[in-house]
């Protein structure tokens, strides 16, 4: 190949190096936070409130599977959705660490789906409208099983908020274990910013202000403190990781890894 | 979750009765009942509880303590006198078979 050739096709191999990782962002995050919530299967305080977090992980992993089968298109290295999903390490995972983090109690686990899912309806809404019409379709499909999470979630915020002193004194314990990890939710890096030069994802900068108004007026109906702005410490979709990660794809991924290319 | 134990799982909780429309036009079917702090919830768990297999378009619950009900002691008295009025059902009457759903 000639120089100039090489050097002509240089942008737009770089875009799609954005777009994979972009993509498996997307999907890992949906991906990993419906594993959290299946552990709560045969667990959750009633039975409603069990098949409700098993529909939320469902939708989610739902998700995953449209996000992890188009990376794996773009990739172009014929990994299929369960391979990326099972044969991946952690540190090739690009999820927020804020889905990573372990259930906790009941109340934990609401603001962790709260805080995600308010993020995820500014990212998909933003997404609706992107250059890619295949993550503009995916998008579409994905926000309505978000509106429907974030009305879930943040009704539990303010039913726990504000209602016994117990509840409300363990649901501000939680906010504040986990705001640390809300940093990286709009911080960009040269990955959205190239996703946002091409129109293919929405700039985070008005996103965050709408997030932050969404989450502020959630506080306030909850009676809930909002946390002092936090460092950044974790960059999960850059591959840095709480330990948390390994043990969740332990038991993920147990199955494909002892019994290779095992069917069900 | 190791707090499951700690916390009674919430048997106060009232009972309300959930009411499914399975399609536009079809009136709202008893399909049963499950307990909610509010109404807010009670909404969010007969979605989840009822219409996981796209068993309907709308959804209203009541809460049970709302129900008025007939007294079973008075079932005699109440559905006794129908019983020899057979000519109040409509049998002889051929239904147009652009009627549905009667």
């Amino acid at each position: 190949m000639s120089t100039a050739l090489a050097a002509a096709l240089r942008p737009e191999r770089v875009l799609n190096e954005a777009l994979l990782r972009y993509v498996l962002r997307l999907g890992d995050t949906s991906l990993v936070l419906g594993q959290r919530l299946g552990e709560w299967v045969g667990h959750a305080p009633t039975l409603e409130e069990d098949l409700g977090l098993a529909n939320l992980a469902l939708d989610l992993i739902g998700q995953a599977r449209l996000f992890l089968t188009y990376a794996g298109e773009i990739e172009g290295r014929e990994r299929d959705e369960d391979a990326l999903a099972y044969l991946r390490d952690a540190p090739d995972f690009f999820n927020l660490a804020l889905a990573e983090q372990p259930n906790g109690d009941f109340g934990a686990t609401i603001v962790r789906q709260w805080l995600i899912d308010a993020w995820q309806l500014q990212i998909y809404s933003g997404l609706q409208e992107s250059t890619d019409s295949r993550l503009a379709a995916i998008a579409a499909k994905a926000l309505k099983e978000t509106r429907y999470h974030y009305r879930f979630s943040s009704g539990w915020l303010v039913r726990l908020g504000d209602g016994t002193a117990e509840s409300h004194e363990r649901v501000q314990r939680a906010v504040d274990e986990l705001w640390r990890f809300t940093s990286e939710l709009f911080a960009p890096d040269e990955v959205d910013e190239r996703m946002a030069a091409a129109g293919i994802a929405p700039p985070l900068g008005a996103q965050e202000a709408r997030w932050s108004a969404c989450v502020e007026e959630d506080l306030r109906a909850a009676t809930l403190k909002r946390p002092s702005e936090q460092p950044y410490p974790w960059h999960g979709k850059r591959g840095v990781h709480t330990e948390h990660l390994g043990y969740v794809l332990a038991e993920m991924q147990h199955l494909q890894r002892t019994y290779p290319g095992a069917r069900w | 979750m190791t707090d499951a134990g700690k916390t009674p799982a919430a048997p106060e909780w009232p009972l309300f009765e959930v009411f499914i429309r399975s399609r536009a036009g079809l009136e709202h079917k008893h399909v049963g009942s499950l307990h909610a702090a509010d109404a807010r919830m009670a909404i969010e768990h007969a979605r989840d509880v009822y219409t996981r297999r796209q068993e309907g378009v709308s959804i209203w619950v009541v809460p049970s303590a709302q129900i008025i009900a007939s007294d079973p002691e008075e079932a005699d008295a109440l559905f006794e006198p129908a019983r020899d009025k057979v000519y109040r059902h409509p049998t002889f009457y051929a239904i147009p078979d652009e009627v549905k759903n009667l």
